[in-house]
């Protein structure tokens, strides 16, 4: 990849008059000078100096859509041929910070206040009080606990696809029956699944699942009413939707492992098994590192089984930490401390992939 | 000697009956999982038509268990005897559906858009933004993948109230987009790496413009991995619950929040529900099977350098 110099390189005399590139700088400070002017007027709209009667912000989203288009036409006008460049990843730049960067900065000030969105008081800044409250909290501290608990079962599933993955790249026929068969839990949604499978085929009375452990000898087939099982019954729930995820990736691996390498192994009189633990895993190690690494990501936004299947219970054993802050929103609608809570989710994360990423990147190394 | 050539040596035959066993259980343990995975898309759709008794006695197998009835699709209003009337919950469904549609299609399309162009500037060019270059803005893009919904959810439940863009389809679309954008870039960057930029100089040589390039030479060949990542960004949005949960109510309410709505009622009648979890996952099952190379490549980009 390009990391550094161009790859294309592009000799064109740019002759930019003078008019050209002034226009250019004049559009966008024309229209930052909109937008601020726009927010500056909202702004004293909302604390009551003026009064227009505006009922929303939209006249301010206006101009800064306008601002983002002169930015990037602006950028063509000052900078010619560079700035036909710079539009390639210019806009997709801008999106992600207008809907990344800047809800964030407000979600951290929102963090630090007690905002009770059905009341009438509004914002309140309450310093500290969030995260004392956090402190105590038991419940988050427990759900917290819980995404370890459903993070570690993601060994088990890695271990689940990876030998999916070998079946299928076995010599069978009707692979493509199997391949799709296989990927369709994937295309499933979460609500749906917790609606088929969590509610309906673990019915107590009639579900085949709780037909099926009745008749394998448990007496009382009960998913949801012990910590321990509903958690357990989560976490196969999830596994079930996003095995397939982790499978694919590792397919995708195995077929790109050359095959004389394993043939190699065979003549030299390894049996399948010490070839697979030799030659195979090793040879897999960057691909499981990757497949495990995005199952991690997407494992912590684990939610919405949870909200449709047990909402937390019982007794919060289940919760993940995105449920716990919904229903925490939902009961209270304190937008406040759930802002809190999920910023310091966010801080927790980050510290905690980039510990991952550290060790995953050098555990790969020293291989090759 | 020579009867080795006729016949199978003695120690071989050993070798056969094992190679016929690890058949058996390569196929056995196929055909076990194949089953786990397709076992509750079968129950859905038999529910659909079960009778409440039906139900209660756990049948399996139509026809033989119990004998098929549109119960389900008639209170969604899709059975043949209904299709033609009016219904208030067909309607309902139908403008959940459309949601669905125009939302999923809109944002993929948008991020396949964005992310397409942010990936193949990425690959071919280097930027300087701040202290930023071609691998910081990579790696700022990529690490949105990262980002929590929980953590967003709330600031823009705000955000959204202020901007009237609360319960719209343009507000789910946005965030959609934003959502699947890091995904999108993933799998291009791949793509675009992928293709010799001898190709495009040629081109510019011919008297193109660069986006010329991009737009008539480029973009023909990735087409392959930009309908991978459309799809893929296809099912994620379909899927969607969280965000369309807290950010609609009434009008731009998705399938899953219409799902989700109707289990929470007291005495579910399970045929009706297993009829609108059917007909929510539909698209996607159809979009499974016939477009399943498209998915297993996109979600394998990245996976294999």
């Amino acid at each position: 990849m390009a990391e550094t110099g161009d790859l294309l390189h592009v000799v064109t005399n740019d002759d930019i008059s003078p008019g050209r590139r002034a226009f250019g700088k004049a559009i966008v400070w024309a229209s930052l000078a909109l937008l601020a002017g726009t927010a500056l007027v909202q702004t004293l709209d909302q604390s009551g100096t003026i009064s227009l009667g505006l009922p929303n912000w939209r006249p301010t989203l206006y101009a800064y859509i306008l601002f983002s288009v002169c930015l990037c036409w602006s950028q063509v006008l000052v900078r010619g041929e560079q700035g036909k460049r710079v539009l390639f990843v210019l806009p997709a730049a801008l999106f992600v910070i207008s809907l990344v960067v800047f809800p964030l900065i407000f979600g951290l000030i929102i963090a630090f206040s007690n905002w009770n969105l059905s009341s009438p008081d509004g914002r309140q800044f309450n310093g500290l009080d969030n995260v004392r409250q956090m402190w105590a909290d038991p419940f988050y501290w427990n759900a917290l606990g819980n995404m370890i608990r459903y993070l570690l079962a993601i060994i088990v599933e890695y271990a689940i696809a990876f030998g999916l993955a070998l079946l299928l790249n076995a010599q069978i026929r009707g692979r493509k029956f199997f391949r799709v068969a296989f990927l369709l839990p994937l295309m499933l949604s979460p609500v749906a699944v917790s609606w088929m499978v969590g509610k309906s085929m673990l019915e107590l009375r009639f579900g085949p699942i709780a037909r099926l452990a009745r008749f394998l000898g448990w007496d009382n087939p009960t998913f949801f009413s012990s910590p321990e099982m509903a958690r357990f019954t989560i976490m196969v729930l999830d596994a079930w939707t996003y095995i397939p995820f982790m499978m694919i990736m590792i397919l995708a691996g195995l077929q790109a492992i050359p095959k004389d390498v394993q043939e190699a192994a065979r003549v030299d009189g390894a049996s399948p098994w010490r070839g697979f633990w030799e030659v195979t895993f090793p040879l897999m190690l960057p691909v499981s590192i990757t497949a495990i690494l995005i199952r991690i990501i997407f494992k912590l936004k684990l939610a919405d089984i949870i909200i449709n299947l047990t909402s937390g219970g019982p007794g919060g054993a289940t919760d993940s930490v995105t449920s716990f802050i919904y229903r925490e929103y939902r009961d209270r609608s304190n937008v406040g401390y759930g802002t809190l809570l999920a910023m310091v989710y966010l801080v927790l994360i980050i510290i905690f992939m980039t510990v991952l990423m550290k060790v995953a990147d050098r555990w790969m190394r020293p291989k090759y | 000697m020579t009867d080795q050539i006729f016949h199978d040596h003695p120690h071989d035959r050993p070798a056969r009956l094992g190679w016929y066993a690890s058949r058996l259980a390569i196929y056995g343990m196929l055909l076990i999982w194949a089953a786990i995975c397709l076992f509750p898309i079968f129950w859905t759709i038999t529910t659909s038509f079960k009778m409440a008794p039906d139900v209660m006695k756990g049948s399996l197998i139509p026809w033989v268990d119990f004998t098929p009835k549109w119960l389900g699709w008639k209170s969604l209003g899709l059975s043949p005897d209904t299709i033609g009337s009016e219904s208030t919950v067909r309607q309902e469904f139908m403008v959940r559906f459309m949601n669905s549609t125009v939302i999923s299609l809109t944002s993929s399309a948008a991020a396949v858009a964005l992310g397409s162009l942010a990936a193949y500037g990425l690959s071919r060019f280097s930027y300087k933004f701040l202290w930023m270059r071609n691998p910081d803005i990579s790696f700022f893009f990529l690490s949105q993948l990262i980002l929590p919904p929980v953590v967003l959810a709330l600031p823009f439940l705000v955000l959204y109230k202020e901007l009237a863009l609360l319960d719209t389809r343009i507000g789910l679309i946005l965030l959609y987009t934003l959502s699947v954008l890091p995904i999108v870039i993933w799998i291009m960057r791949d793509q675009f790496a992928g293709i010799p930029h001898e190709l495009e100089e040629a081109a510019l040589v011919d008297g193109l413009s660069i986006w010329g390039a991009f737009l008539t030479i480029v973009l023909p060949i990735a087409l392959p991995g930009m309908v991978a990542a459309f799809i893929l960004s296809l099912v994620l949005t379909w899927n969607e619950y969280f965000f369309a949960a807290l950010l609609t109510s009434t009008h731009a309410n998705t399938l899953p929040v219409m799902v989700a709505s109707q289990t929470g009622s007291q005495g579910i009648s399970w045929w009706s529900m297993a009829a609108l979890s059917f007909a929510a996952i539909i698209p996607l099952i159809i979009i499974g099977v016939l477009l399943e190379r498209y998915i297993i490549k996109g979600m394998a980009a990245g996976a294999v350098k």
